[in-house]
């Protein structure tokens, strides 16, 4: 059973759009594009489709070509559906010399994916990502806006089981 | 003890809200500066400080602020850049998380100095969680009267907002930071015309690294000539530095710049020391970009005195036996460290963040992460090392920005002065590693 989803901005998250399409001269909207784009991610399931990106171009008047090239520029943007929690590991210079590979490979086996991969029951997609400034407190991951830093295998466990009991709370709300 | 001036408040109870922050003297500068002051005062003092670029350029601030052209009868804007994606660079996320309304205060006075009428804090996306703390700490500015309308009664008006990128390294550069903000891809625009005289939406335009905006405040409290003081030569004030790797003690710190690089590392108010007792091969002093020098060269300078932990010292010897202090992104290697492995994983960083727009640095990024992959995991050839060199060679000094010199410089002084471990590699493809991936130094001294 696929639901289409519509797209279209919640009251509170077009609310939030008003707020930062404000802080640029009002000729200059495109500005908002990169801020707008993390809403849009965060409201329609963790990636931006085309569908949301033409949305997008829409809502800040440019054309959907604009928000693709930026969209495709950015590391941060998924333009591919991702698991309902995603796990950014630090593969960066410090984080490696602090055990970070092994983090890595401690998770793939963990969750029986490999780097890039989704589970099969589409909660956890795992990423590395380049150094993203914890590299005093390594190794360490993100996942959502949150860091997780100075990561055992122990911690990694505790981490992940929390998140997904989360989810399944809120799925099942 | 030596002196701190940005983080002396850093462990006070509630200095993230502005109730901590004013019982703490915080907005002082802003007082003075807009009641006490004119725009080209403030510039004065800021060149008085001899205050340099604590992004990783350490271009001297004054000066850069006096090229923006204030003629030109379009808006002036200041960038702070807080993008910080240099890795091993940790400082400008502690200050912004810890001390928010110390870089508001800073983005003030710098704005009152520029003329500035709207500035933005372009923050890394990833960073988004400090991007909370940042608006949160802006909108009691705005109820305290620090920002908006006529603020304090001077006459002078600032809007002050906060703008994310979305993970890419290259928006650290100041024209693409300026692109990004703008809301396109960050490619680096060709100079000239310099920020200074067309920037964001073609108008005049400062961007500074957060560290050097915040660095403003002591500067105007006790004026330019104290923070001068400190420090030795064109090496003035206090630098934070970020200390990661083989260490007892990472994190970030404040230093008076002068102190010696011996005593960065091994002090018990800093490093602490290398960690499990092993002992230091090599350390990255300012930042992934900046060249990696062996032991004996870090700690001694080419006369045999101790090496300082200031601009000069760090860049003593060119390239040949120095480095640079760069962003203060201190990564520091113990014997066990694999210097080849190290290498491969910063081409692909570089090779990753490559914007893509000139050639030498979009394919010769990938052709040295391919050639240092093949080394690392077996399959290298001894020509493979002077091929290498070739590429780095070619691609520095060829690009638009500074990045494809920030890829080949770190390339060229792992071969420089670690060739042996390349040639190791190439010779014994399946001894260098024990089953953690760690490399074993006693190997190193079999002869090649």
């Amino acid at each position: 059973m696929t639901e289409v989803q519509k797209i279209e901005f919640s009251p509170e998250a077009m609310l939030e759009v008003s707020r930062i399409v404000s802080h640029y001269p009002q000729d200059k909207m495109k500005s908002a594009l990169l801020p707008v784009l993390h809403i849009a991610q965060n409201e329609f399931g963790g990636w931006l489709s085309a569908e949301t990106m033409d949305y997008v171009a829409r809502l800040l008047h440019i054309h959907p070509i604009e928000v693709y090239e930026v969209a495709t520029f950015y590391s941060m943007y998924n333009t591919k559906p991702v698991g309902k929690i995603l796990i950014e590991v630090c593969q960066t210079g410090p984080c490696c010399l602090n055990g970070a590979e092994k983090i890595v490979s401690y998770i793939e086996k963990k969750l029986n994916i490999k780097v890039g991969e989704t589970t099969k029951d589409n909660m956890f997609t795992l990423k590395t990502v380049e150094c993203l400034g914890a590299c005093g407190y390594a190794p360490m991951f993100q996942i959502g806006e949150t860091f997780y830093e100075h990561l055992t295998e122990e911690k990694v466990d505790q981490i992940l089981e929390n998140l997904k009991q989360e989810k399944l709370k809120a799925i099942n709300n | 003890m030596g002196r701190k001036l940005l983080l002396e408040h850093l462990n006070k109870a509630n200095i993230n809200t502005m109730e901590g922050y004013l019982q703490n003297g915080g907005y002082r500068s802003v007082e003075k500066a807009l009641k006490k002051m004119t725009p080209d005062e403030i510039t004065e003092e800021v060149k008085k400080s001899g205050l340099r670029g604590r992004g990783g350029a350490g271009f001297a601030t004054g000066m850069k602020w006096s090229f923006l052209d204030k003629n030109s009868g379009k808006p002036r804007y200041l960038l702070c850049n807080a993008d910080e994606s240099e890795p091993g660079t940790f400082k400008d996320r502690l200050l912004m998380e810890k001390i928010p309304h110390l870089l508001i205060e800073g983005m003030i006075v710098s704005s009152y100095a520029l003329g500035c009428r709207t500035s933005y804090i372009y923050i890394r996306g990833e960073y988004m969680f400090i991007l909370r703390i940042l608006e949160k700490a802006i909108a009691e500015a705005y109820a305290k009267g620090f920002l908006g309308e006529n603020i304090l009664g001077s006459g002078y008006s600032l809007d002050l907002h906060v703008h994310p990128g979305a993970g890419a390294y290259i928006c650290g550069e100041e024209t693409a930071l300026i692109e990004s903000l703008e809301g396109k891809r960050g490619n680096p625009r060709i100079k000239p015309p310099f920020p200074a005289i067309a920037g964001l939406w073609g108008c005049p335009t400062i961007v500074n690294n957060v560290e050097s905006i915040a660095a403003v405040v002591p500067i105007i409290n006790d004026g330019g000539d104290e923070y001068a003081k400190i420090g030795i030569g064109k090496s003035t004030g206090t630098k934070l530095i970020s200390a990661s790797g083989n260490i007892n003690k990472p994190g970030v710190y404040e230093i008076e710049m002068g102190i010696s690089v011996e005593e960065f590392i091994y002090s018990d108010e800093y490093c602490g020391g290398i960690k499990n007792n092993l002992e230091l091969k090599a350390c990255v002093p300012g930042g992934s970009s900046v060249p990696i020098l062996p032991k004996h060269l870090l700690l001694k300078m080419s006369d045999g005195n101790p090496r300082l932990m200031t601009y000069e010292s760090l860049s003593e010897g060119g390239f040949a036996t120095g480095s640079m202090l760069g962003s203060g992104g201190f990564i520091v290697y113990d014997e066990k460290a694999c210097i080849v492995r190290n290498t491969w994983n910063f081409a692909r960083f570089y090779h990753h963040e490559s914007c893509g727009q000139c050639s030498p640095c979009r394919e010769g990024t990938g052709w040295m992460e391919r050639v240092l992959h093949n080394i690392e995991y077996g399959h290298g050839k001894m020509e493979d090392i002077d091929l290498l060199w070739d590429i780095q060679r070619k691609i520095e000094g060829n690009t638009i920005c500074p990045l494809g010199d920030a890829a080949a410089w770190p390339v060229a002084a792992a071969i420089r002065h670690f060739r042996h471990e390349f040639e190791y590699h190439v010779k014994y493809p399946n001894r260098v590693f024990d089953e953690d991936h760690v490399y074993q130094p006693e190997m190193k001294m079999q002869k090649v």
